[in-house]
């Protein structure tokens, strides 16, 4: 990440016109009782930009088959396609080959998939999982379910008070019992970027595998496997502009290759006798069933458009509207910031003296913000700075400083209903 | 502004701010727990009932939102002096109240002023999580009540 600027981008890197593209964005432009939208819910789901609207109109609605079963041109069409949305991911993270790319359903699906495919083979009792403090649900229970099922045991790394992983206690954790390490790229909850390249290697050295959960991440930061060394990596497409329902899991040719089918069903064989079944290669074998084609295909015109404006620029552009953020909120009386990892994504969680965040959210609503609040499903974290909830301000490539300042004032509201 | 005032009524910030009826119940013999998991709202139900039924003191204590601890503390008050069937009643007629509901009328007193609350689906289980544990609590339930 950059350092701080007032500048929107650091010297060297491409500047982000804003207004332009929340032009490309219809969903921006409306009014919420009375008062213009200020999406500031990006870490739940993202707005979508017109190409991807028009991208999954037009796959729909005149280029639609199924895929790989391609007598005819329509489906010859859409297979193409789907294949090189694949592509476009592959490019997307710098993954070595489009078959380490598999489409799911999104990050949920893929840390699943492989908590049952790779875990069920791989760990028995006495084995270790390892994870840290901060993570979502999505990358807590598939690794418990899988304890209960294998016997393997669940570890956990702490976080220090700025929510930052305490690296000498997760290298502490590490030993010839674990067989796989599961992190989170950005946490959701607290906005903090793990340094996932590091901590892979420390992995790496004690033989564990490491999945990254990058659902928070692949909006806002330039993604490359290979930098990162990582073995499985997941992430959503509708967090980064795209559909809901397609998601993607990167995973090491090598590794995929020797993993059990997830699911079985069409698409995923070779050949089906009532004796015998052979599986397709990969990607295909953890593709049972008509896949989300339009989905695929739309997350990739969602990659295009990231393309286009830049993940470097995006990167730089948050940061600097991050510590605006974090400065005007600070401003805001009994206000308390979650989260202070130094390196952190646009990611501002936040609770406020005597107003319960399920308070905050409502009065912030009706000035027209939509903020996220509650435990964001990392109940854990909540329990770890000893609050019930949050209220969570997610940003993205579209929002201003303008919609801070909506955001800032709408606190300023909130303080003055429950003041007296 | 006007829509929110009539979620947010300044009974409400006053119950909010100071909650009757607010901490353990010495003597009590019925006690509940409730919680919302989408919240993360709690709170211990404390209840002294009667040989003839009649709920002679009741207390609570716990974390929530400004609508959940206004609306335990306005039950709290509600109760108090009330005929364990009668509560009952108290209780159907508020879901009714916030679920636009059919059953007979209740008089509900100052309980109407959650009547706002209808309006926010999200935010009808913070107002009926001091009720859902009232019923725990008369039955003795040990699993905490809970608004799911």
């Amino acid at each position: 990440m950059s350092t701080a600027t007032d500048k929107m981008a650091p010297a060297g890197a491409p500047a982000l016109d804003v207004e332009r593209i929340r032009a490309d964005f219809p969903a921006l432009h409306q009014e919420v009782h009375g008062k213009p939208l200020v999406y500031l819910d990006n870490g739940a789901t993202a707005q979508k930009p017109q190409t991807v609207l028009d991208t999954i109109a037009q796959y729909y609605g005149r280029d639609y088959s199924n895929v790989h079963r391609g007598a005819h041109t329509l489906s010859e069409r859409i297979t193409a396609a789907y294949e090189e949305a694949r592509e476009k991911v592959r490019a997307f993270i710098n993954a070595p080959e489009s078959r380490e790319v598999v489409f799911v359903r999104g990050t949920t699906e893929a840390i699943n998939l492989v908590a049952q495919s790779y875990g069920r083979v791989h760990l028995r009792k006495g084995d270790e999982v390892l994870i840290t403090e901060l993570e979502h649900h999505a990358n807590i229970v598939p690794w418990q379910m899988l304890s209960d099922q294998t016997g393997a045991t669940l570890k956990v790394a702490p976080i220090n008070d700025a929510g930052e992983v305490v690296l000498e206690e997760f290298e502490r954790r590490l030993g010839p019992r674990t067989k796989l390490v599961a992190i989170a790229h950005v946490s959701n909850a607290l906005g903090t970027i793990l340094p996932v390249a590091k901590m892979t290697e420390m992995a790496h050295a004690h033989g564990a595998k490491v999945l990254v959960d990058g659902a928070q991440a692949a909006p806002h930061q330039a993604i490359d496997v290979q930098a990162l060394g990582c073995d499985f990596y997941a992430f959503s497409g509708h967090k980064l502009f795209g559909p809901t329902g397609i998601g993607v899991l990167y995973g090491r040719a090598e590794l995929l290759a020797g993993m059990p089918p997830y699911q079985g069903g069409g698409e995923m064989i070779r050949e089906v006798t009532f004796e015998r079944t052979t599986f397709a290669d990969i990607p295909q074998k953890f593709e049972a069933g008509t896949p989300h084609i339009v989905g695929a295909i739309g997350l990739g015109a969602a990659i295009d458009y990231v393309g286009a404006v830049g993940l470097t620029a995006i990167a730089a552009y948050e940061h600097e509207l991050l510590q605006y953020a974090t400065a005007r909120l600070s401003e805001v009386p009994g206000l308390r910031i979650i989260g202070t990892a130094a390196d952190k994504a646009a990611i501002l969680s936040f609770v406020l003296e005597d107003v319960h965040a399920h308070d905050v959210g409502p009065i912030v609503d009706h000035e027209g913000v939509a903020v996220r609040t509650g435990h964001h499903c990392a109940m854990p974290v909540m329990q770890r700075y000893d609050v019930a909830a949050t209220a969570r301000a997610s940003f993205a490539m579209y929002n201003t400083h303008a919609e801070v300042d909506t955001l800032v004032h709408a606190l300023h509201r909130v303080r003055e209903m429950f003041a007296r | 502004m006007s829509d929110l005032r009539d979620l947010y009524q300044e009974v409400i910030f006053d119950h909010n701010r100071n909650p009757r009826n607010f901490g353990k119940l010495e003597g009590a013999n019925h006690k509940a727990e409730g919680f919302n998991p989408l919240c993360g709202d709690r709170l211990t139900l404390y209840l002294k009932v009667d040989d003839d039924g009649v709920i002679e003191d009741v207390a609570f204590d716990g974390k929530g939102c400004a609508i959940s601890v206004a609306s335990a503390s306005l039950m709290t008050e509600a109760l108090r002096g009330k005929p364990v069937a009668e509560a009952e009643a108290l209780f159907r007629g508020f879901h009714d109240l916030l679920t636009d509901g059919h059953g007979a009328p209740v008089e509900l007193g100052k309980l109407k002023v959650l009547e706002g609350v209808k309006a926010y689906p999200s935010r009808i289980k913070c107002a009926t999580l001091a009720w859902h544990t009232l019923e725990s609590a008369l039955h003795d339930e040990d699993e905490p009540a809970s608004t799911e």
